[in-house]
């Protein structure tokens, strides 16, 4: 084990917004771009995905002192894919509009990288409050990261925000946006924003320590 | 031996394997009912678009399976039949709506499916799966790629045939079976 391991707030914050799933670390996109077409559907992915990601992170870390190098990807796996399954039977039992919605990107959670790489970066090394720590802050980054892709979506694809109406009724609908090429064209256009007003800071910081 | 050698260091697999299955079992005993309760719910809803005319429905037991039939002021006007079978990804399950004396379909919904997104999935769209209705079942339907040009064709999904051909395959099933005994059902009733 490294001598320096991130703490527990440390953990947590940088899950948020420094290594972002979505924009700093470019994981789980296929949910990213599948299930942003309007915010009910990403924020029912995002409780989901928050719900797997919690729970598979506390229980790795309660029995990494069990894993086998060898076995311990088949463990993740194994872990992961319960919890997914308890995720979709719930909402198949208590929003079934919604599950029936999300089809096919509910059980494909289990393959959703973020999840096995807190595993294996974080909850597989550190204690249970630490990688219960780490897993909400990264479940609260790609929360706010899909809110952010489908808020625009919705938005300008449909004119509505958690389907209620916030655009004026003369707004056309850009039905583009709702289809998968808004998916694209919006992650697009988000990413180079966040990485220019990231590009900009680390300008502005260079020149003060310059002068 | 390197058998026991696997055994010592699979053990947790083992173990874990063991508990989740124990653990997904109690969520099913604890959700099952609610989710049935949810299919009945979303295939008794359906029953006035698969059977025209249809105003309700009702479960029957007949030979052995589910099946609901379609009431217009308490007459049967056709059946809707619960089916299901092996899709591209994962099982497809349909409601099949038939006329009285199961000759002609009515209708087709997708009750579930986990096909292809942007693919295999276009199977729940009406434009789909609204070529069935209207269809004779005195011959099976087959798949076509291109435009249909006889009674008994179904256009293909481009680029998952294996999807269309599956949800054809249980229709067809599903009529062989059931179409005797359904209209058997129709002609015993009381009122005809």
């Amino acid at each position: 084990m490294s001598a320096h391991q991130p703490t527990a707030a440390e953990r947590f914050l940088q899950g948020i917004i420094p290594e972002n799933p979505i924009y700093r670390q470019l994981l789980g996109l296929c949910p990213t771009l599948a299930v942003t077409n309007g915010m009910r559907a990403a924020m029912t992915m995002a409780g989901a995905t928050a719900f797997v990601l919690i729970c598979a992170s506390v229980l790795t870390s309660l029995i990494r002192g069990l894993l086998k190098p060898h076995l311990r990807i088949l463990v993740f796996t194994l872990t992961i894919a319960a919890f997914v399954t308890i995720a979709d039977r719930f909402l198949a039992a208590y929003m079934y509009a919604m599950s029936k919605q999300l089809g096919p990107y509910i059980p494909l959670i289990i393959v959703n990288c973020i999840i096995i790489s807190r595993c294996e970066v974080c909850s597989s090394k550190q204690g249970v409050f630490t990688a219960a720590a780490d897993a909400g802050g990264v479940s609260l980054g790609f929360a706010l990261a899909l809110a952010s892709i489908a808020t625009v979506r919705e938005i300008l694809g449909a004119g509505t925000w958690f389907g209620l109406r916030v655009m004026p009724a003369v707004w056309p609908d850009w039905v583009v946006m709702v289809l998968p090429p808004g998916a694209f064209l919006t992650l697009g256009l988000l990413l180079g924003g966040a990485n220019w007003i990231r590009a900009a800071r680390e300008k502005r910081r260079g020149a003060s320590r310059a002068a | 031996m390197s058998g026991w050698r696997d055994l010592r260091s699979g053990w947790l697999v083992l173990a874990l394997a063991l508990f989740f299955g124990a653990a997904l079992a109690g969520v099913h005993r604890l959700l099952a009912a609610r989710i049935a309760a949810n299919v009945l719910h979303e295939t008794l809803s359906q029953i006035p678009a698969l059977v025209p005319g249809a105003d309700g429905g009702a479960p029957v037991d007949i030979r052995g399976r589910t099946v609901y039939r379609a009431e217009a002021a308490g007459r049967t006007l056709g059946w809707v039949v619960p089916s299901g079978g092996q899709g591209f990804a994962d099982r497809i399950d349909l409601l099949i709506g038939l006329d009285a004396d199961g000759s002609t379909l009515t209708g087709l919904y997708i009750l579930g499916q986990k096909e292809t997104p942007g693919l295999g999935n276009k199977i729940i769209e009406e434009p789909w799966r609204g070529q069935f209705r209207g269809k004779s079942t005195g011959q099976p339907l087959v798949v076509k790629k291109g435009d249909p040009s006889s009674g008994n064709e179904i256009r293909s999904v481009t680029g998952a045939t294996i999807s269309a051909e599956s949800v054809c395959g249980i229709v067809n099933q599903t009529v062989a079976e059931m179409q005797a005994a359904l209209a058997q059902a129709t002609r015993e009733e009381p009122d005809r």
